[in-house]
């Protein structure tokens, strides 16, 4: 029998895509029968709660988890996130229910032996469930208790060789696609840099000195599949700077319809055959191809390198040979001053050990942020208030024209004193000798 | 339950402490034929729905099979999980961005039986457990954050709303006849989490009213410059107020005043002064934002836009939001043309058709008001369509 009634929540279990609800009960269920006679240092009914107090909310409208609260481990300020239920008589279960961020591995691979080690702490000292993964990329742990959370990270430590996540105003784990480990379009590797970069700033990730939170995100082609371009304050996104590579037999097997365009993902309605007019060379955005002598050609000087032309047909054509990154600045969700998408600030470094010229330029900006930074305020809302051109000086770079859209609209230039011969102290009596009051 | 040690001495903290370490490094955990051949991928195909093969210089193959999962795992499916990649895969898996599952085989052969292993799973409630699919021109798994389950600024569910949506649009997560690939993704507050602001389709919870003062209790729970400080619009102010404590004292308390008509309801303060809860049962609701995209692909990134101002709560099932997010992926899936992601799409058709062709309707709240940002979305031409 469950120990709450639950009749809201139970319409959440029809229906074909996965069920947590179904997940928490038979969580729940496992853990009364302790067919593994784990030693549970939480509650034993921890996940009975938890539906108990979801179906609270689901009658109420409203959450049942009250405000944050400072837990954490000795001299980590972040990788924690306290957690308490307004409701602790009803449901002493959940009464306290803390998060444990858990740095994931670059590219979220595993083996099933470092999951079931980290399943067999969870289950023992929380509550037996996760978010696979976070938003930010974390292994997420959901629901422990205060008493536990040195225990939990002396276990990731000591046994799994593996660390707590980013919370709070401090770097936050940094996140990265798949890139080269099984993708064509990897222009540098981006599970290496991540994680070179997560260990670099492994200061910055565990004790806030920031104004508010920072997240770098590695994409490794403009597709942007980490979706950094969009809400990272620093976004690493791979690029070349030379041809696209072409297979012209491979041209004409996709116009002969030998090969299926876009990897075959349209497959699932009848679109008609593939036309290479109409599908690639009309939908280029910088008009940069044309077809002559039945071969496919490209004007690469004009190409901006959007993917879709190498989308559409990848067996023909590859990303080039002179490879790096692009890096992008201040995007974020729209609190507090609405959203922002990141802004290019490094149009092409290449992507090399010991990565001096990124870290340059991260360590930049970081003290003109941590210099100029109001609390609570991301970069992106910094470098509106002081202007793009400052980010670009703070990292000692020329302005050129790919850092803008277009030119200014408004003739409202701040021009410095330095840039005006004489500068700006001038003497009025001379002035007078010319001009009458 | 007897508290048992893991080891750890709270008498000396520092004795064996191992800190900083960071994940552990990738590379103990690829499958061999992804170490073998990283860096070395020629091109991939999606074979079918939920399966893709990439190909490698070395002439290597590697079949991939994706599946859903709900974000929220308990440790018993995780070591399901577990035994699925043990079963098939060598003990290797991945998980995607958007939080769906991937095992990686060898052969054609056997990622068609992985395939049809991973479809046959149900739960106890006959859902699918591993759902196949996910890929191409279709839909995948809709990431989101925590929701009632866990977040306390939260407008809505998001682990319900997702289920939902995802049970409502089922089957174009198992097939790829749409024109474009579609991002849902939803967030249950404006602090967006899971950051949905660029997504085809985005989902997210919202609360419509001000904040409700705890005006006893606030000066010992919060400081008062921070909350003032907290308001993006400057409704917030100190002041002085005599109330009746709970108690029933008469007595005169530091605490804040807000100007309601100023609030736009992002919970900034609240976040920061948690006297200031503002969440409510029929304030609160959704609002559905669509035809954003982060890819740089023909166009470039853009944000999602305000297409339906408010959705109430409706758990458990949300009819109204499932029925709406269809509408707005039938109408897509209809006129646009291949290629074209939706928020192309509404372009290029102009967005009074989008508000036609999806049957949605049009009300002052999606004219910007808010800022700078609003002007650059008025219209400043004649050319528009009747």
């Amino acid at each position: 029998m469950p120990k709450h009634e639950t009749p809201l929540l139970d319409q959440l279990q029809s229906g074909p895509w996965p069920s947590f609800v179904t997940d928490i009960k038979e969580e729940a269920e496992r853990r009364h029968k302790n067919e593994r006679n784990v030693e549970f240092q939480v509650p034993v009914d921890v996940c009975d709660d938890l539906l108990g107090l979801l179906e609270l909310s689901y009658n109420d409208g409203t959450t049942h988890w009250k405000h944050g609260g400072i837990v954490g481990v000795f001299g980590y300020g972040g990788g924690v996130i306290g957690r308490y239920c307004d409701q602790p008589e009803k449901f002493p279960g959940v009464a306290h229910f803390h998060t444990v961020r858990v740095a994931q591995p670059a590219g979220l691979y595993y083996t099933s032996e470092y999951l079931r080690q980290l399943c067999d702490i969870w289950e023992m000292r929380g509550s037996g469930l996760t978010n696979m993964h976070g938003s930010t990329g974390d292994i997420v742990l959901l629901g422990t208790t205060t008493p536990q959370l040195e225990e939990i990270f002396f276990e990731l430590t000591h046994k799994m060789n593996t660390d707590l996540g980013g919370s709070g105003s401090n770097l936050r784990t940094p996140s990265c696609c798949l890139g080269e480990s099984r993708c064509e379009w990897a222009c540098y590797d981006t599970q290496e840099l991540c994680y070179q970069m997560t260990m670099e700033y492994q200061d910055e990730l565990h004790r806030p000195a920031f104004p508010y939170k920072f997240k770098f995100k590695f994409d490794g082609c403009p597709n942007c599949c980490v979706a950094s371009i969009a809400r990272s304050d620093m976004a690493f996104i791979g690029t070349w700077r030379d041809e696209i590579r072409i297979d012209q037999e491979a041209v004409a097997a996709y116009i002969g319809g030998e090969l299926q365009p876009n990897a075959g993902a349209h497959s699932g309605r009848d679109w008609g055959p593939f036309d290479i007019q109409k599908e690639v060379i009309d939908l280029c955005p910088t008009e940069c191809m044309w077809i002559e002598d039945g071969k496919l050609m490209i004007n690469n000087r004009e190409c901006t390198r959007c993917m879709h032309c190498i989308n559409v047909m990848p067996r023909a054509l590859r990303i080039g040979n002179d490879r790096g990154l692009s890096i992008l600045v201040g995007a974020k969700a729209p609190i507090l001053d609405g959203a922002q998408m990141g802004s290019l600030l490094v149009p092409f470094v290449k992507v090399e050990e010991p990565y001096d010229e990124i870290k340059e330029v991260i360590e930049n900006i970081w003290e003109w942020w941590m210099e100029e930074g109001k609390n609570r305020e991301r970069l992106g809302e910094l470098i509106k208030r002081q202007g793009l051109a400052k980010a670009i000086s703070v990292v000692g770079l020329k302005p050129m024209p790919q850092h803008v859209q277009e030119p200014r609209h408004n003739p409202y230039i701040f021009w410095k004193e330095e840039d005006v011969p004489g500068g700006w102290d001038r003497d009025i009596a001379e002035y007078r000798k010319h001009h009458q009051r | 339950m007897a508290f048992v040690s893991s080891g750890y001495n709270p008498e000396k903290p520092l004795e064996n402490r191992i800190t900083d370490i960071g994940p552990r490094h990738y590379s103990d955990f690829l499958p061999p034929v992804i170490a073998k051949n990283k860096g070395k991928w020629l091109w991939h195909e999606i074979i079918e729905p939920g399966i893709l093969m990439h190909k490698a210089e070395s002439g290597d193959e590697v079949y991939t099979v994706r599946c859903g999962a709900a974000r929220l795992l308990s440790v018993g499916m995780i070591r399901e999980i577990c035994d699925i990649a043990d079963k098939f895969c060598g003990g290797h898996l991945r998980f995607t961005t958007r939080n769906n599952i991937e095992f990686m085989v060898g052969t054609l052969e056997e990622a068609k039986k992985l395939k049809e292993y991973l479809n046959s799973q149900k739960t106890s409630t006959g859902n699918y457990k591993f759902p196949v699919g996910g890929t191409g021109a279709g839909i995948t798994n809709i990431v989101h954050t925590q929701g009632w389950v866990h977040c306390h600024t939260p407008a809505t569910d998001a682990s319900g709303t997702v289920k939902v949506v995802l049970d409502e649009l089922f089957e174009e997560f198992q097939q790829m006849r749409l024109p474009a690939q579609v991002r849902i993704a939803m967030a249950c507050c404006l602090n967006m989490c899971g950051a949905v602001h660029c997504s085809d389709i985005a989902i997210l919870g919202y609360h419509r009213k001000p904040p409700i003062i705890d005006h006893e209790w606030l000066d010992n729970l919060c400081e008062i410059p921070l909350a003032v400080a907290a308001c993006p619009v400057g409704a917030i102010r100190p002041t002085k107020k005599e109330i009746v404590t709970e108690k029933g004292e008469t007595k005169t308390v530091n605490t804040v005043a807000i100007k309601t008509d100023r609030c736009m309801f992002c919970g900034n303060c609240y976040t920061m002064c948690p006297s200031l809860p503002l969440a409510d049962k029929e304030g609160d609701g959704l609002v559905i934002m669509a035809g954003g995209k982060v890819s740089n692909r023909i166009s470039n990134p853009k944000f999602s836009k305000v297409v339906v101002a408010f959705i109430p709560n409706e758990p458990p099932r949300w009819p109204t939001l499932a029925k709406t997010v269809r509408q707005i992926l039938e109408a897509y899936a209809k006129d646009a043309r291949k290629y074209e992601r939706l928020g192309d799409w509404a372009e290029r058709i102009g967005w009074e058709r989008f508000f036609e062709k999806t049957g949605l309707e049009f009300s002052e709240h999606m004219i910007d008001d808010f800022r700078d940002p609003a002007y650059y979305t008025w219209r400043q031409t004649t050319n528009f369509k009747f």
